[in-house]
């Protein structure tokens, strides 16, 4: 039996019952990644990081959240009531609905009830996925707009335009994974991968991927929306209280979402690592979760590593990256994926695929070689007017003759 | 008509209690999108309205139409849409003065050519009609059967469709074209070395340094004691937001008034 047709027989209760481990299980994960966010870039920048609360300083999270409930809520006289309540509302319910489809565990039982830990499973699961990430950019650019005020609204702008943006080229990013998998079901996804791991075959998709949930998440490098050099703190910058807690749930939730769909698609969701098949059967098929979540933890690690070594990028260089790199190289390797698949579909001898592979090997080492030749050239026309000495000095570039022109004003 | 009454009578519980439940807010909801004063409030009742479409697709078995209006309609149009009217301006509303002579009645005569088409139209399909194939259409699947209807019966239309789209794309990258040359920031920053005066390379001066006043009103002092117009924002000049600057002046005139 697979994974719709073990759903499609739970009791109302049993739906219930799991809808609630999946929320407290967000909401804890949350709590504990902000606590381990913390430590881990505390220990990258050598520092020690939250140990005070609780052992290791586990329950800081909790007395911070605490502390939020119980500040000021604050409501600026030039915001618009309605639309500043209703956004981080919006949010905070979005994220928590992706992982209405991820499956969390393969066959087990759950109170007597043969089952697979996965509220729901449909036939389009990751488009709807897509489909919530995009209802959930209200939450940010409604509370930009709704502050009533100038950075609030440049940043809602910014990272709704960002996420858009990344939300294409990740889409992208997943269809190579539909013509490999021939669905769009994450149950089907995962079951597709026990031999291989789509993040192996198709290796340049999970690279895309991975750039654009970071992307899509507005997390650093690519946080641009909360750059507090420029925007003070974002879309929430007027925000307070329980309704600053919920876009920060909200963040992290979505980090664990990005995380489990980039599991779930890439890294063969709750199976083993490879070579260790024989623990998916533990605990009845529950240490699958153990699996799927030790992989999620890996992703959030990879977050907070990214957080911790990399300085924020330019925006403009952001959306250029995003436009003229992923999406025109995803689409690339979208025909590539697509061709190969209908070759063996077809039957072809093994020849002609190779021989087809190694055509488009070559190709992108063409392009690229040329691409490199033109950068060189372009970069050594680009400099100003080298003709003209400036009569100050000026940091060295090359193409100006910097001691020189010392030289000469002094001479 | 009296079909579709016996139609509505005879769903199952579960939809009808979603219809009912769902169809006065998506009324409502659309009702609200024409009467509120706020063009962003609008937008986002028209959002609402494409959700619990989008839900009541998902209810009739259409399940990728439903999950795709979510994601083409409410996430990208409805955005763009959205960002429009933000950068217009938070308390904008819209002006009740007609610009255009004649609008109105224009507009009411299409709102009811309109509204007579969709009428004809959803008389058509709900009248002496039994809805049937359903099942026979999603046997192998609603994705894979839109899939096959798409790419066998219908490709040319689809491909006709995506030759006009691609050019209205190309024609709004065209109409919003400029040739404004790019300058890089190496490119400015030597610029300002060269311009001749070392005075601004560093930027300009910043309000009230060097004023009595250190805020962003009053203008910094330049060495003589009179006031630099340069360090103050041209934007809170324009608005009018700005302090006359000759009290905070140390210019000889100042002192004689002293």
């Amino acid at each position: 039996m697979n994974a719709a047709s073990l759903i499609g027989n739970d009791p109302g209760w049993l739906i219930a019952v799991k809808g609630l481990i999946v929320f407290v299980l967000c909401v804890v994960l949350t709590l504990m990644s902000v606590w381990g966010e913390r430590r881990i870039v505390a220990r990258m920048q050598m520092r020690l990081g939250p140990n005070r609360v609780g052992p290791f300083g586990l329950l800081q999270s909790l007395a911070d959240g605490v502390k939020l409930a119980l500040k000021e809520d604050l409501i600026p006289k030039a915001a618009d009531r309605i639309v500043f309540v209703i956004a981080p509302v919006i949010s905070a319910t979005t994220c928590f609905m992706s992982f209405a489809v991820m499956p969390l565990t393969g066959k087990v039982k759950l109170f007597g009830h043969s089952t697979v830990m996965q509220l729901t499973d449909l036939p389009v699961g990751v488009l709807y996925v897509l489909a919530i990430a995009s209802v959930g950019v209200y939450g940010i650019v409604l509370a930009g707009w709704s502050s009533g005020s100038t950075y609030p609204l440049l940043g809602g702008l910014r990272s709704s335009a960002q996420v858009i943006s990344y939300e294409v080229a990740m889409g992208l990013s997943l269809v190579a994974v539909f013509i490999y998998a021939g669905s769009m079901s994450t149950s089907d996804i995962v079951e597709a991968q026990q031999k291989w791991w789509f993040g192996v075959v198709l290796f340049p998709s999970f690279i895309i991927y991975m750039i654009s949930m970071v992307g899509e998440t507005n997390r650093a490098p690519f946080d641009l929306a909360e750059a507090e050099g420029e925007l003070v703190g974002g879309f929430h910058t007027e925000y307070s209280s329980l309704k600053f807690a919920l876009f920060f749930l909200a963040e992290y939730v979505n980090i664990v979402a990005v995380s489990s769909l980039a599991t779930t698609l890439f890294l063969g969701g709750y199976h083993a690592l490879p070579g260790l098949g024989f623990t998916e059967s533990w605990l009845g098929g529950w240490f699958g979760m153990v699996w799927f979540f030790a992989k999620v933890i890996g992703f959030f690690y990879l977050f907070v590593w990214l957080r911790g070594t990399l300085p924020r990028m330019r925006y403009d260089q952001f959306m250029k990256f995003g436009w003229k790199v992923l999406i025109p190289v995803s689409l690339l390797w979208i025909l590539v994926v697509a061709t190969l698949r209908v070759m063996s579909a077809r039957g072809e001898p093994r020849a002609v695929v190779a021989a087809f592979t190694f055509g488009i090997v070559m190709l992108i080492m063409a392009a690229s070689s040329l691409y490199e030749r033109s950068v060189r050239n372009t970069s050594i026309d680009q400099i100003p007017d080298s003709s003209t000495e400036p009569s100050f000095p000026v940091p060295h570039v090359a193409g100006i003759n910097r001691v020189e022109s010392i030289n000469e004003s002094n001479g | 008509m009296f079909n579709m009454a016996l139609h509505v009578g005879s769903t199952q519980r579960p939809e009808a209690v979603l219809f009912w439940v769902m169809a006065p807010m998506a009324v409502l909801a659309a009702l609200g999108m024409l009467l509120v004063k706020k063009a962003v409030h609008s937008a986002l009742l028209l959002a609402w309205v494409m959700i619990t479409l989008a839900i009541f697709y998902i209810a009739e078995d259409a399940l990728f139409l439903g999950i795709v209006q979510v994601v083409v309609y409410t996430g990208a149009v409805m955005m763009l849409f959205l960002f429009i009217l933000m950068l217009v301006g938070v308390d904008s509303s819209d002006s009740l003065v007609e610009n255009i002579k004649g609008q109105r009645p224009a507009s009411i005569l299409a709102a009811l050519g309109l509204g007579g088409l969709l009428l004809s139209l959803i008389a058509r399909a709900v009248t002496n009609v039994d809805a049937v194939g359903l099942t026979t259409a999603n046997t192998a699947g609603n994705v894979q059967g839109i899939a096959q209807e798409l790419f066998t019966r219908y490709v040319w239309a689809f491909e006709v469709v995506s030759a006009l789209l691609i050019t209205a794309a190309l024609g709004a990258m065209v109409l919003a074209h400029s040739e404004r040359k790019h300058t890089s920031q190496r490119q400015l920053s030597v610029d300002r070395f060269r311009q001749g005066s070392l005075a601004q390379t560093a930027g300009l001066p910043a309000s009230g340094v060097y004023a009595r006043h250190n805020a962003v009103d009053v203008p910094a002092l330049l060495p003589d004691g009179s006031a630099a117009p340069t360090s103050i924002s041209p934007t809170l000049q324009a608005r009018g937001d700005i302090i006359e600057s000759a009290p905070f002046e140390l210019a000889p005139s100042v002192e004689e008034e002293n």
